[in-house]
């Protein structure tokens, strides 16, 4: 109904082709070959002049995108030479930096363990990529299940080139994740006998996805939330600074993280935490818009965490391969580039052309089916067009009520539904248009299997850090990743402070890498980490005035230096 | 960037509004929802914007028209803007929630756990405001009045969709939290009512007794070939 009169031809087609399309059933997959052919000349991650070489920090020399780039490359939003990080603010074991799932179960298990946590948060507690998860998180919890299969699956749908022991970590907690969650208060989808109900999912042996309706990640995230705030108001030693993002590590003498400073938001100040440990958990980068690609992630996903640990010497893996989900919504313009859980194609929506017609499996691993879908509307001009210029196909979402019965979609994709319906699509009725949407960063900070970095005191879980997934990630693997390596880290962390001894604070690390840039003649590279996108309309600005997240020069706050504005 | 991108191409074709940001005008395109239309108009977004995608509840707001007071409420990520609209700033929703520690809360026969952490369940006189406010459409007083009979499972049924966006107990004249009462009765369900299943539990034993130690390390150890055999040859399980 809501679909404008250019797009409601095509949308005839998809009914019209909708009866045969039932009785075939979906098309063949794509044999290995012709895959491989077709993701590398589709994929948005084999479009070489989109990368460039970074040109110094422990990546030199190797790829990354030119977005990515820019931010790894960029200046310190702080002057070293004008803080004073002796008048400190906190003093903790633990500074856990974002309150995603990664951060949240990393500052649970820490305060657990006996150390005191303080958690920086960018934006409110929970506000991240983790409340989005729709579709579920694995667990190799069934009878005819194992760690094993479960192995298989991630190293094999990560095309063998994960950290094998960052792939076990993974496979092996992912049962005690999903019990630790549910004895918090999570309620899984269950069977009417109480065992789980579990779903398949692309790339997976088995049905091992345990979800909560489509709103699986809010479901996690409030649990822990609430169970963080509850454990503070016990007086148990955790607590958080919200709109307090970090914005540099701090160092002591000996090569050890020792805190961060986090700047205020609102009023630009600095706050300086001198901590035993630091435990990143900054999640993604969706909101750097790799390749001008709309994304699924929240407002606050800009690849922070990424900068902050490779100034202090970190090594990022795999950070040149980006997860582009082949089903972002593409109409309305009000929802571009959002989610369409993979769920709706679990459950039997098949992916078609203008003409109706199916051009790939529904359920291929996510690069193939985005490369066959970018293949579909640039080269084969099968697309369908938006009135504002966006192209896009079909996902069929009406042939789930016809395979599985009416009331289906409104049971399993509540979220869906509400989504579109409030712009007046009913996706029970109606396909949905979709394109890819940049999703998930596979790779990120090295860890090993405790989510310790090479660099003594700093850790690293979720989806900031690499290895785990390889140069692909499974659907499910990524919200079991945070648990998995956010209790890890909170566990290992929680030890660290026991034994270290914390040397002076310095920022030495910082004047260097300053020094470093401008060596390399880069000292006009835009300050970073970026915090927040600017999507503020600027026609006619004040001559000079930058908003958050672009260069400038300094703006002295009393004698705290911040480079912001 | 791509969200200034669709604003280029709307501008061509799509009809400008009148909005009233705090009471100051401005045009936006129509289409936009509020939280875009505040970018549109040169605002930089901190508060009030999380996931842009109706699942976080950071964005509840409200808004009127210039000829029509009356208080309206939605989410901004989710709420298209309409002409004379009255967009109000993104307020602040302090919440109370009652101070539990969940190990001391399993339910028992008789005892309503909810009405014990939330007394002034009891002062509902049923206005329905929080059901008219919700921006997801959840049915607000009726899993209040399901929590004031410790009823676990419907409110559980209810409000599980809930964003937590505070609107509801904004509302609420008697100061009630809908909201969190419905949080806490759904980690009561989940951790109490519906307890692990026992497959869970043997597989967590399992790993932890070390059954499928030997086969991963010889996994791990295995060549590039060795593990692509295994994977190309594993047997897969049909959906359901
Ligand atoms: C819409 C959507 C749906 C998804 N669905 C699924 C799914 O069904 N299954 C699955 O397995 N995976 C899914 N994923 C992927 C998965 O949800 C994420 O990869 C995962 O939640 C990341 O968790 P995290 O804790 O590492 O990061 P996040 O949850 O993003 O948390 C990071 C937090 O750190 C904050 N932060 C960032 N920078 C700073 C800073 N400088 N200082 C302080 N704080 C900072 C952020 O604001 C945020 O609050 C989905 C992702 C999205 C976006
Ligand atoms: S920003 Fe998350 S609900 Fe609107």
């Amino acid at each position: 109904m809501a679909y404008p009169a250019s797009m409601e031809e095509s949308k005839r087609k998809v009914e019209e082709t909708r009866p045969r399309r039932l009785e075939k059933g979906p098309c063949a997959r794509i044999p290995e070959a012709e895959r491989e052919e077709l993701v590398s000349k589709f994929h948005p991650d084999y479009r070489k002049e989109q990368f460039r070489e970074l040109r110094l920090g422990p990546n030199k020399g190797r790829p990354a995108p030119l977005e990515i780039a820019d931010v790894l490359e960029g200046n310190s939003r702080i002057d070293p030479d004008k803080v004073d990080i002796e008048n400190i603010d906190y003093e903790v074991d633990v500074l856990v930096i974002g309150c995603g799932g990664a951060g949240g179960s990393a500052a649970l298990l820490a305060e657990e363990n006996g150390a005191s946590v303080l958690i920086a948060s960018k934006l409110r507690l929970g506000d991240a990529n983790t409340i989005g998860a729709q579709a579920g998180t694995q667990g190799c919890d069934r009878a005819n299940d194992s760690p094993i299969m479960h192995y298989l699956d991630i190293v094999g749908g990560g095309h063998f080139t994960n950290n094998p022991e960052l792939a076990e970590a993974l496979a092996k907690d992912s049962p005690d994740v999903i019990r630790w969650l549910e004895s918090l208060g999570v309620n899984w989808d269950k069977e009417p006998d109480n065992s789980y109900h579990e779903l398949s999912g692309g790339g997976a042996s088995r049905r091992r996805m345990h979800s909560c309706r489509d709103y699986t990640g809010l479901e996690e995230m409030r649990v822990i939330r609430d169970e963080i705030r509850q454990r503070n108001w016990h007086g148990k030693k955790i607590d958080w600074l919200e709109f307090e993002p970090a914005i540099e590590l701090l160092m002591d003498g000996k090569g050890q993280v020792a805190g961060a400073i986090l700047m205020n938001l609102e009023t630009k100040r600095m706050t300086i935490v001198r901590a035993k440990a630091v435990i990143m958990a900054t999640g993604g980068l969706g909101r750097t818009h790799i390749q001008g690609f709309p994304t699924t992630n929240h407002y606050g996903a800009t690849a922070d965490g990424l900068v902050l640990a490779y100034r202090v010497g970190c090594r990022l893996v795999d950070i040149d391969t980006m997860q582009y989900h082949p089903t972002g919504a593409a109409f309305p313009p009000q929802v571009l580039g959002l989610l369409v859980t993979e769920k709706v194609r679990t459950l039997g929506a098949e992916i078609v052309n203008c003409d109706g017609e199916q051009f790939v499996h529904p359920l291929e691993a996510r690069d193939t089916e985005a490369s066959a879908e970018i293949r579909e509307c640039k080269e084969r001009g099968k697309g369908v067009a938006t009135p504002t210029g966006e192209l896009g196909c079909w996902l069929d979402s009406p042939m789930i009520e016809i395979k599985r019965g009416e009331g289906t979609i409104r049971r399993e994709l509540p979220a869906m539904v509400r989504q579109f319906s409030r712009f007046n699509i009913d996706i029970t009725k109606e396909p949905i248009l979709v394109y890819p949407t940049l999703h998930y960063q596979n790779g990120g900070i090295m860890i090993e299997a405790d989510a310790s970095t090479p660099v003594p005191g700093l850790f690293a879980a979720g989806e900031c850090e690499g290895g785990v997934h390889g140069r692909n990630r499974l659907i499910g693997n990524s919200t079991l990743d945070l648990f998995v390596f956010g209790r890890r880290a909170g566990r290992a962390a929680a030890k660290w402070v026991k034994e270290v001894k914390l040397g002076k604070l310095t920022l030495e690390h910082v004047r260097k890498w300053q020094r470093e840039l401008k060596e390399a003649g880069l000292e006009s590279m835009p300050v970073s980490p970026m915090l927040l996108p600017n999507y503020a309309n600027q026609e006619k600005p004040v001559p000079g005035f930058q908003p958050l997240g672009q260069i400038s020069g300094y703006t002295p706050f009393g004698d705290r230096a911040v480079r912001w504005i | 960037m791509a969200e200034t991108k669709i604003e280029e191409k709307a501008e061509k074709k799509i009809r400008m509004l009148n909005i009233y940001i705090m009471g100051k005008h401005y045009e936006a395109p129509e289409g936009l929802t509020i939280q875009t239309a505040l970018e549109h108009c040169g605002y930089n977004i901190v508060r009030g914007c999380g996931c842009r995608a109706g699942f976080c509840g950071a964005c509840a707001t409200i808004y009127s028209f210039t000829h029509d007071p009356t208080i309206s409420y939605a989410l901004a990520c989710q709420k298209e803007i309409e002409q004379n609209m009255v967009i109000l700033q993104m307020p602040f929703f302090p919440s109370t929630e009652a101070l539990y520690n969940l190990e001391d809360l399993e339910p028992k026969e008789g005892e309503n756990k909810l009405l014990e952490l939330y007394p002034d369940l009891l002062t509902c006189f049923g206005c329905n405001n929080c059901t008219k406010t919700c921006p997801q459409d959840l049915l607000v007083m009726d899993f209040v009045s399901d929590a004031l009979r410790g009823d676990y499972e419907k409110v559980h049924e209810k409000s599980f969709d809930c964003v937590l966006c505070g609107l509801c107990a904004a509302r609420c004249p008697q100061g009630i939290q809908p909201y969190n009462i419905a949080l806490a009765a759904r980690r009561l369900r989940g951790s109490y009512l519906t307890p692990v299943p026992q497959h869970n539990l043997d597989r967590v034993k399992e790993i932890e007794e070390g059954k499928f130690d030997a086969e991963l390390e010889a996994l791990k150890k295995s060549d590039g070939a060795e593990l692509r055999r295994r994977y190309a040859e594993r047997e897969i399980e049909p959906a359901l």
